[in-house]
């Protein structure tokens, strides 16, 4: 009753062709931006806003620039971390050697060139697929980080290699509290998300779907295949620079290579096979469990040691909380293999429908 | 030239050690066709395992056979529990699923026998050979050469398990094709269980040897990372690949290591193995040993 499309009639192609043509959808969409714009900045505490939604909004940018690779394009890769460092140590010296440059600016800048490196680690994608591109891929993730180290160059030589992201100021107006930190990134990637809907709804986007589902297919019905898939490569690790830079500017601040190890690019990973594989929301989704669960499994065990007033060591509830969170990835993969955005869907489809069972 | 044969002889006893590890990799891609990420944590499930059995006093075959049934029941289980409802599903998916097995073994081994590094002792000291370094000036560890020997063992029991036995025929046969392979009898289920076992007691060698050269502690986990490189050059189908895979990667890596890496700054043996593998795949994309892919519209 309440969701359904009956009497929405299209009368030009325009709305025929809107991203969201169900107008429940529209709605939702509007009321959800208004809710995270709006009303969280005022509920939301100082912790809140800083330990946890930001940086689940810059995870959810980098998710979905892998899952633009991954998911839309079907190349995997476990180098997701190496492009996010690309952006965030680029988007520093931008703002350390370009005068009066804007923030944004810097931010395009670590993701242009992190899409430049996504590139270039992209051109083995030409001649190997699958795993091996995986593990290529890993090539990309150690020989960056060893780069970052090495090169005095990036940290602006400082002796242990970790800089210090500088101040953000918006025209004119510093942002030194969290929540204008969460403003900022929510902007950003509001904006990244709806222009990778989009953009997956495009021919750019049909044609990364054709190399995933069969790329000998792909290139017979005239699809260039070198131009898709580096596309695909260039594009997401722009997403993924532009969330590197956001993850050093508006989260971490103090940045040291090792920030980026090959467990953030599995983190990401996680959250878009959680998630969905190829759903813009499902990055969303993933990257809201992933980092919900360890606080919640945190919850949990204080509440464990206060019910029976027992102190846990330490070590024991890390490896509990491994074991718990291995555990959850086999049950998610072999109760929904397709994500938290297929039960999403199955919902919609349910309500369709309701209160009717067909 | 000495120096040089030395760094070789150090670089291919290296690769053997590399190799150990990437064989447990391809014997489980071989019949499943699933990239196993949870090897490394298994290798350090299995040397934790056998070292604090060791610690506790038990006798040294007691506690190989004990953890040798131990991996037997791991493998066992990881099929029941993970692989079985995960049959048909893509190979992304079996993949994230042993990422997922990755972080349970890694707490469970921790949980049960603790994160504190332990040294291993097989009897065989780490130490050069006196001959050869008397008489030619070379230094190769007596412990490497043992670890080779153990290595081609483990080569030749495998080569005849898949070409001579009944099991190995029925193994290939799945790797082949699940779908004929059932249709002409052959149990998957009992298959994957046996490769999975025989993976986890190639993980026990792998673990023992890398135990004894850098004591069995979590860093053994991430001798996968150094396996991957070798198996993506040998191809991942095959068993000698590793082999000649883990030589080359081992033997290049030392050498650039000592030749290249003053001229960059070193620390290049993080990543130089990859890009070796890397050139080698823009020749070759299936590896230098793996199974040509004919893709069909």
């Amino acid at each position: 009753m309440l969701y359904r499309e009956a009497g929405q009639f299209k009368s030009t192609y325009g709305q025929d062709q809107q991203i969201f043509p169900i107008a429940q959808d529209r709605v939702a969409i509007f009321a959800l931006l208004a809710f995270a714009f709006v009303v969280v900045p005022i509920i939301g505490n100082q912790y809140w806003l800083a330990a946890i939604l930001t940086p689940f909004l810059i995870l959810a940018l980098a998710a979905l620039g892998l899952n633009i690779l991954t998911g839309y394009a079907g190349q995997l890769s476990l180098g997701t971390a190496a492009f996010m460092a690309v952006g965030a140590f680029m988007a520093y010296n931008a703002m350390l050697r370009i005068p009066h440059i804007p923030i944004i600016g810097a931010f395009a800048i670590g993701g242009l060139c992190a899409a430049a490196v996504g590139v270039v680690f992209g051109l083995p994608s030409l001649r190997i697929k699958g795993f091996y591109l995986a593990v290529a891929t890993l090539a990309c993730q150690f020989f960056v980080l060893w780069a970052i180290n090495r090169i005095g160059w990036l940290s602006n030589y400082s002796s242990s290699g970790v800089i210090s992201a500088q101040e953000i100021v918006i025209l004119g107006y510093p942002v030194k509290h969290a929540m204008g930190k969460y403003l900022l990134t929510l902007s950003i990637v509001a904006v990244m998300a709806l222009a990778a809907k989009n953009l997956m709804r495009s021919e750019t986007g049909r044609a990364f779907m054709a190399v995933r589902d069969m790329d000998v297919a792909a290139a017979v019905v005239g699809i260039p295949m070198m131009r898709t898939k580096l596309l695909a490569f260039a594009i997401s690790s722009f997403y993924c620079g532009v969330a590197g830079a956001l993850y050093a500017f508006c989260y971490l601040g103090t940045v040291e290579p090792e920030a980026f190890t090959l467990d953030l690019s599995f983190r990401v990973l996680f959250m878009i096979i959680i998630g969905g594989v190829g759903s813009i929301l499902g990055s969303f989704l993933g990257a809201a469990f992933i980092t919900l669960f360890p606080i919640f499994l945190n919850l949990a065990s204080k509440a464990i040691e206060d019910a029976f007033s027992v102190e846990l060591p330490h070590a024991m509830v890390s490896n509990l909380e491994a074991i718990i969170f291995g555990g959850l990835i086999i049950f998610f993969l072999i109760v929904e293999p397709n994500g938290l955005a297929r039960l999403w869907q199955i919902t919609k489809e349910k309500l369709r429908l309701w209160p009717f069972p067909h | 030239m000495n120096f040089f044969l030395e760094v070789l002889a150090g670089g291919l006893l290296a690769g053997v050690m590399y190799a150990l590890v990437a064989l447990g990799f391809v014997l489980i891609y071989k019949a499943s066709g699933v990239f196993n990420f949870a090897q490394g944590s298994m290798v350090f499930f299995a040397a934790l395992t056998f070292v604090s059995l060791t610690e506790r006093g038990w006798n040294f075959w007691l506690a190989l056979a004990v953890t040798l049934a131990a991996m037997v029941v791991l493998g066992m289980l990881t099929e029941r529990i993970v692989l079985r409802p995960l049959i048909n599903q893509p190979p992304i998916t079996l993949f994230m699923a042993t990422i997922g097995l990755t972080f349970v073994l890694e707490g469970l081994s921790q949980l049960l026998f603790g994160s504190q590094p332990h040294g291993l002792e097989l009897g065989i000291p780490d130490v050069p050979i006196e001959w050869l370094s008397e008489k030619w000036n070379v230094n190769i560890s007596q412990f490497d050469l043992f670890a080779a020997f153990v290595a081609g063992l483990l080569v030749v029991v495998l080569a005849v398990l898949f070409q001579k036995t009944r099991i190995g025929r029925a193994l290939r046969a799945v790797a082949d094709d699940h779908q004929a392979a059932l249709a002409v009898g052959i149990p998957l289920q009992h298959i994957w269980t046996i490769v999975w076992a025989v993976a986890g007691c190639v993980a026990l060698v792998a673990g023992l040897m890398w135990g004894v050269r850098n004591g069995v502690q979590y860093a053994l986990t991430f001798t996968a990372l150094k396996a991957l490189p070798v198996l993506i050059l040998g191809g991942f189908e095959s068993i000698a690949g590793a082999i000649i895979g883990g030589l080359i990667i081992g033997a290049s890596e030392k050498l650039a290591e000592v030749y290249i890496g003053p001229m960059v700054g070193g620390g290049i043996e993080s990543w130089f193995a990859y890009v070796v593998a890397l050139l080698f795949l823009l020749v070759r994309p299936e590896g230098l040993f793996g199974e040509k892919h004919i893709d069909r519209v």
